[in-house]
């Protein structure tokens, strides 16, 4: 395709095509720090294609796809440019990846052990590890958490952090400016602005450690702990997998582990600085 | 382009070996794109391949593996439901049977064949089994009872798999009649409860479904199942068989487009054989379609191999008045 960029998040190289040069010029800047690959065999190809021959030109329109892809996939604006990237990488990782159990939570590491936070969207889990790691934990993914099939240590996928509406303020409060991508007014989330990691979260992208509290974050309502069930644990977490079906025994086996030995609990709070106040504290309680 | 470089890596699996990253990468983009990542995956030999791949192949035998244990419960589901035995057809036939063609292949629906005055019956059983409708679109239901050689998709409500319930191989107003009580009548049982088409047919099935019905989407694959399938049939008997369907020049032509792509050595290829393969190669190393006029062509003579001209001006004008566009 006429722009490319290849590179790589984790365990997994991806090739980016477009027909326009904004988006892959937008990856450039903020994935700088990441290893390049574009000498080594891609595991994932991502395409930015017009959604009709007039669409590259007028009203610019993007279909996204690759080697995996839906069908009906909603075309976005060329503004929306380096969004259409993100959603394609993760798209290709939901739908294809077969060497961890991938999770749709977001996760942090601290003392070599790994807090992992699932969720629906807008429950805050994103939002949480963007500040976390920002204050001393080592961000590992806001979208994606890796469990490896053999050994159940949570491997990192440190893609840029997609940070929406109210959240956008207070991380750019925290974060340098640098790190920081352009404000993508009016997506179908609304408000969204991405946020480079910090270097030690790309240099050590590669590490897995062993995961050691669940939790599960819900913002807006007075502060509460739960204590959630390991039945409750594993029927919401196979929801929160694109691939248990697709992994099948291995899967089960990954998850039941994990299940059976990572606490959980359901969090809910009213604001951020709470949300933070909450984690660190059921973090130093498990000694 | 990659559609040559994937029919190369297929017929001769060693080539690979000459590939560098970028090669690499746009092989398994079109192998991806033609659903013949996994059939690839069985063909090459790990040690030639760098380090970077074993895990992509890897990967792809696993998907392919489960497909066929997931084919194959299906088949299983539904001669439970129907309580005789099940003529498969397409992939979960080649798995079951244990065929080369059906090694790392793809399997999307279940496909089987019930003699045509058994459709009614066989509907309804599926469907208090949890099968339901999935075109709810009165005009396609309308069109699929009248005019096709299946009943519309059935999806399981339960397991998400979707059946296709033949009673021949090629839509009614096609100009060829396959004669599918031949097919029934022949049918090689493989267990108490499934059972699948003789070799010929096997191969009469597939030529019928590339080169007498379609457009050749998806093709390189559909074409790399007649190659397998051709191993194990007696020519004689083929061209035999093919006649009485009605297909004798379309397996004549599949037996040459096959040799020419994976086999080697072949019959010289006509002019039209020529352009079929320039369709079929329509792949590059992004895994796009390419030759877009070419393919459009295609699209249009799938049209009319598949009705007579009134009729198709009718369907495809009620198409488009429910918003089709075909590109």
């Amino acid at each position: 395709m006429r722009h490319q960029l290849s590179l790589k998040i984790g365990p997994a190289s991806f090739r980016i095509g477009s027909a326009w040069r904004e988006p892959i010029e937008l990856l450039t800047k903020l994935y700088a720090d990441y290893p390049q690959t574009s000498d080594e065999v891609s595991d994932f190809t991502v395409r930015l294609e017009p959604t009709s021959l007039l669409r590259r030109w007028v009203r610019p329109s993007i279909f996204i796809t690759g080697d995996h892809g839906l069908a009906d996939a909603a075309p976005m604006s060329l503004s929306h440019g380096l969004l259409a990237a993100e959603m394609g990488m993760n798209l290709q990782m939901a739908l294809g990846w077969r060497r961890h159990l991938l999770l749709h939570a977001s996760s942090v590491e601290k003392d070599g052990r790994a807090l992992v936070m699932t969720g629906e969207s807008g429950s805050g889990k994103s939002t949480l590890a963007a500040q976390l790691g920002e204050r001393g934990w080592r961000l590992m993914g806001d979208e994606f958490a890796l469990l490896d099939l053999v050994t159940g240590a949570v491997f990192p996928f440190p893609r840029l952090v997609s940070l929406k509406n109210g959240a956008i303020d207070v991380i750019a409060g925290e974060a340098p400016a640098e790190r920081m991508g352009p404000l993508l007014a009016g997506t179908a989330k609304g408000d969204i602005r991405h946020l480079a990691p910090r270097a030690d979260a790309v240099t050590r992208m590669e590490e897995g450690v062993r995961p050691a509290l669940l939790l599960f974050p819900r913002f807006g309502h007075a502060e509460a702990v739960r204590l959630v069930g390991q039945g409750e644990v594993f029927m919401r977490l196979t929801q929160a997998s694109t691939n248990y079906v697709a992994l099948g025994e291995a899967g089960f086996g990954a998850l039941t582990r994990f299940v059976q030995d990572v606490p959980a609990r359901a969090i809910d709070f009213p604001s951020g600085e709470a949300a933070i106040a909450l984690v660190e504290r059921l973090w130093e309680e498990l000694g | 382009m990659s559609g040559v470089a994937l029919v190369r890596a297929l017929r001769e699996p060693g080539t690979v070996a000459k590939l560098d990253a970028a090669g690499w990468t746009a092989l398994i983009a079109a192998a991806r794109a033609e659903r013949l990542i996994g059939t690839l995956a069985f063909r090459i030999d790990e040690a030639m391949t760098p380090a970077a791949v074993r895990p992509i192949l890897a990967d792809a035998r696993v998907d392919a593996d489960r497909e066929a244990r997931q084919a194959l419960w299906e088949a299983d589901r539904a001669a439970e439901a129907l309580g005789a035995p099940v003529l498969l057809l397409k992939g979960t036939a080649y798995v079951a049977a244990g065929l080369a063609a059906g090694e790392g292949r793809f399997i999307g629906d279940l496909d089987i064949l019930v003699p045509r005055q058994m459709m009614n019956q066989v509907e309804n059983i599926l469907n208090a089994a949890g099968w339901e409708w999935v075109k709810q679109d009165a005009y396609d239901d309308a069109y699929y009872r009248q005019w096709m050689h299946e009943l519309p998709p059935m999806i399981h409500r339960e397991r998400d798999r979707m059946i296709d319930v033949h009673h021949t191989i090629l839509p009614l107003t096609a100009r060829q009649r396959p004669d599918a009580e031949a097919m029934l009548m022949d049918a090689v049982s493989i267990t108490e409860r499934l059972s699948v088409l003789s070799p010929e047919d096997m191969v009469c099935h597939s030529v019928a479904h590339l080169l007498a019905d379609g457009d050749l989407a998806g093709g390189l694959r559909n074409l790399w199942d007649i190659h397998c399938l051709l191993d194990r049939v007696d020519a004689a008997r083929l061209a035999e068989r093919a006649k009485r369907h009605g297909i004798g020049k379309h397996v004549a032509q599949a037996q040459r487009l096959a040799a020419a792509l994976y086999g080697g050595q072949g019959a010289p290829l006509t002019l039209w054989d020529r352009v079929i393969v320039w369709r079929l190669l329509a792949r590059d190393g992004w895994g796009r379609e390419t030759r877009k006029l070419l393919r459009f062509g295609f699209y249009l003579r799938s049209h009319w191999l598949r009705m007579p001209p009134l009729m198709l001006a009718r369907h495809l004008f009620t198409k488009w008045r429910k918003g089709h566009r075909p590109i």
